[in-house]
């Protein structure tokens, strides 16, 4: 008797060591997205934010505002800009090599993706502009009121 | 006219569906109704109207009729041909167009050909694609009627997005869109099969060629999609876990994990309740993709239209069709009998692990797309990238691979470890002595040395499986899985070593200056004015030469197209066999120096060479089950022919 029932027994058993193995990694996957995302998620700033609370160093974030009018400078080197965003109330110094978005000049609004420095320069891995006339940053969109705006009014 | 035409077809494939529909599940109820014969050819009539309405559009666009509000907004009379016709569904209208279109078509389709599964499965199957259909035709004629005509024509239209005028991405949305509602037919057989309780091998033999045949148009969009990306945007990189790319990568995991355990359950009618689920999560994750990009929701490089509007109708219709489906199978489920079983240690376990695991990275992408939006409603605006998706997904990707290497060594129903053991001695010494090799050149971060190894040994395990085969008698499937195997170790190893070995360099040259990147020397020659039919540009000439060798000549472009009025820049791709330079043309510098941008990135063809193997392997495990099942059909009837003329 034991020999008929065995195999179906260890059939059951093995079909809960797949059932508990499944449950085990979705699990550790949650587990391991939710931890991940606390801290790998890079949050949004407007400069009087990034001024008032400033993000852990070597933190990714990204940083919004307009580009202050007569603040674009090039270096030496010719392929690094310096620039300023602005939000009205608060002011950061940005720096940023490479080619720069062909919609980016002065006066408009723009997205940096970027590391904050030590010095209180931002500096930005990659700029986003709005991409055609239709386009717009999302984030730019609710900055705050007056500016998405002013934005929208620049861009439409 | 032709614009009314085509409104017409869609409102009389409407009203078909609306038959296909009721006819379906009025002949459940009552059997034998009359109507359940009507409900094939109804589904056929129904993909053709949706394809003349289809093609309606098309005309409008290639004649330019300015008339038509969706022409006078997205086209202009100035463009190639080509690109007037790839304007069609280069928009939201005529992309949801493109998708009922083809929703129609592959319902046709399976009314036409299927003829396997039970007569009342197939009715519940048609009845569901009918529903679903039914869903996105209110849309299209209600939210986003795709023939308005303007009371005034505009003397021209507003033209194309510069970056879309690319040939390539004219064909990539049509082909990610096969795929996308190439997944609603497995809906439709999941939610057929649950209807009437006939899960089985047959089941899976029917749904098997459509999860497949979605899943390669899937993987070649999504190929194509990320060289498009590569070469441009300019930017260099070939995957940004963008929204938009994620919402194409979703449905194709679940369809990978789909098409393995439908291999199961044909093969050994195991996993009945599971494949049905994943029948459903596959199209869902279509649709939420859908969602996504078609809401503007989130934020994202593509960024396509923002209409709130349109984007609570998708989500009405998200919930009706997933919450339907899910509630449907939470009261079937139980009563779908349980499967053969299976050790721990066997084919299907292999199978089951490849399966748990694709879903885990199918929920950590899910969680990191929809974040966002969640963190929004709370008040925090956060972007989530690649430092997030990288390593959590890598976790459960490396895992998979060892199950990829092993898996298909093992036997059905029951095996043990060690009888497979020598056989991946040979794959286990190449991921050994790959890894020591990238540590000695050194220079790249933990996650490329785990590819480049785990992709060299994978190379060799993928091939294993031939091992003791008569090559000659060896079934198309198995070649198939071999080659789409070994697609994925290349493409592994392409990714790898991109990250791991690609050098960038930007300077601001004068003409005639020289610079370096890797082992390319690269000379600004000239920058000169060039003109296209809708554009000017400004193209560098780049004199480089690969380690002293032969001059080469690169043509990066600074383009300005003006219908509508953007610049985009256009990247010079050189392709050698050991990789690619990249060059971009910035602009123009104080004191004439002009910005440029280089990249060598060794193998990194090698990404979208594997993306092309993989699909390779789905079309010879396509063309193999079909074959099989018609030679079937065959033999099964000269049987029937013989028994009949030996009754005589």
């Amino acid at each position: 008797m034991a020999t008929v029932h065995s195999p179906r027994i260890k059939a059951k058993h093995q079909r809960l060591v797949l059932l508990v193995i499944a449950l085990a990694v979705v699990l550790l996957a949650g587990l391991l997205a939710a931890w991940a995302l606390r801290s790998q998620a890079s949050y949004f700033y407007v400069p009087s934010e990034i001024v008032a609370k400033p993000p852990e160093a070597d933190r990714f974030v990204r940083l919004g505002g307009m580009v202050e009018k007569g603040s674009l400078k090039t270096a030496p080197d010719g392929v690094t800009i310096r620039f300023v965003v602005g939000d009205g109330k608060s002011r950061v110094p940005v720096s940023f090599s490479g080619i720069v978005p062909s919609l980016f000049v002065e006066g408009s609004g723009v997205v940096a993706e970027g590391r904050m420095q030590p010095g209180g320069t931002f500096k930005a891995d990659n700029l986003l502009a709005k991409h055609d006339e239709n386009y717009v940053p999302r984030e730019m969109q609710n900055m705050t009121q007056a500016q998405a705006r002013k934005v929208v009014a620049e861009t439409q | 006219m032709i614009a009314e035409l085509g409104l017409a077809a869609l409102w009389l494939a409407a009203a078909l569906a609306v038959l296909q529909l009721v006819g379906g599940a009025l002949a459940l109820t009552a059997r034998g109704s009359a109507l359940g014969d009507l409900v094939r050819p109804v589904a056929v009539v129904q993909g053709l109207l949706a394809l003349v309405a289809f093609a309606a559009l098309i005309r409008v666009f290639a004649v330019t009729d300015l008339s038509v509000r969706l022409v006078a907004l997205n086209s202009h009379s100035m463009k190639p041909l080509v690109f007037k016709i790839a304007a069609a569904w280069g928009n939201h209208e005529g992309s949801m167009l493109l998708w009922v279109t083809v929703m129609g078509l592959a319902g046709g389709f399976v009314a036409l050909v299927e003829r396997r599964l039970p007569e009342r499965t197939m009715l519940a199957t048609l009845a569901g694609q009918a529903f679903v259909s039914l869903g996105f035709y209110a849309f299209l004629l209600i939210a986003s009627n795709p023939f308005e005509r303007l009371a005034t024509p505009p003397a021209e239209g507003n033209g194309l997005n510069p970056l879309l005028q690319d040939l390539g991405l004219a064909f990539h949305p049509p082909t990610l869109y096969l795929g996308y509602v190439g997944l609603s037919v497995a809906f439709s057989f999941a939610i057929g099969a649950l209807v009437t309780r006939e899960v089985g091998p047959a089941f899976a033999r029917a749904m098997r060629p459509w999860v497949l045949g979605a899943w390669i148009f899937l993987t070649l969009g999504i190929t194509a999609g990320s060289y498009w990306a590569y070469y441009e945007l300019g930017w260099g990189g070939w995957w940004f876990w963008d929204p938009v790319e994620n919402a194409s990568l979703m449905p194709w995991l679940a369809a990978t994990a789909l098409l393995h355990s439908c291999g199961v359950l044909a093969a050994r009618n195991a996993l009945r309740a599971w494949t049905i689920m994943l029948g459903v999560v596959a199209f869902s994750m279509s649709m939420v993709g859908t969602f996504l990009v078609r809401s503007g929701i989130l934020t994202s490089v593509h960024a396509f239209a923002v209409d709130p509007q349109r984007g609570t109708f998708i989500l009405a219709l998200l919930a009706i069709n997933i919450g339907g489906a899910l509630t449907l199978f939470g009261l079937r489920a139980g009563t779908v009998t349980e499967g053969e079983r299976f050790a721990v240690v066997s084919r299907e376990g292999a199978l089951v692990m490849n399966n748990v695991l694709l879903s885990a990275i199918l929920g950590i992408v899910l969680f990191g797309t929809l974040y966002p939006l969640a963190a929004e409603a709370m008040g925090a605006k956060v972007s989530v990238g690649p430092p997030y998706f990288n390593p959590v997904s890598a976790l459960f990707f490396v895992p998979m691979l060892v199950v990829l290497a092993v898996g298909p060594l093992l036997r059905w129903r029951q095996d043990k470890l060690d009888r497979i053991g020598k056989g991946l001695a040979l794959p286990a010494a190449m991921v050994v002595v790959a890894l020591l090799a990238v540590l000695m050149i050194g220079g790249a971060g933990l996650l490329p040395y785990l590819g480049l190894a785990l992709g060299a040994g994978l190379a060799v395990a993928s091939f294993l499986p031939l091992r003791d085969r008569n090559l000659r008698r060896t079934p198309l499937p198995i070649w198939g899985m071999v080659i789409a195997h070994f697609g994925v170790a290349v493409a592994l190893l392409g990714m790898a070593s991109e990250s791991a070995y690609s050098v960038e360099r930007l300077v601001a040259l004068r003409v005639g200056e020289s610079t370096a990147v890797g082992p390319w020397s690269v000379r600004l020659a000239s920058v000169d004015p060039v003109a296209g039919p809708n554009w000017t540009a400004l193209e560098g000439k780049l004199e480089v030469r690969y380690a002293g060798g032969a001059v080469e000549v690169a043509r990066p472009q600074a383009r300005n197209f003006w219908a509508p009025a953007q610049q985009t820049s256009e990247s010079s791709l050189l392709t050698r066999w050991n990789g690619q330079l990249y060059s971009v043309l910035g602009e123009e510098a104080s004191d004439n120096r002009w910005q440029v941008r280089l990249w060598w990135k060794p193998f990194v063809t090698l990404i979208w060479l594997g993306g092309m193997l993989i699909a390779l392997g789905g079309v010879l495990a396509v063309i193999g089950h079909v074959l099989s099942d018609w030679r079937r059909i065959v033999a099964r009837s000269r049987i029937a022919d013989r028994r009949e003329s030996q009754g005589r």
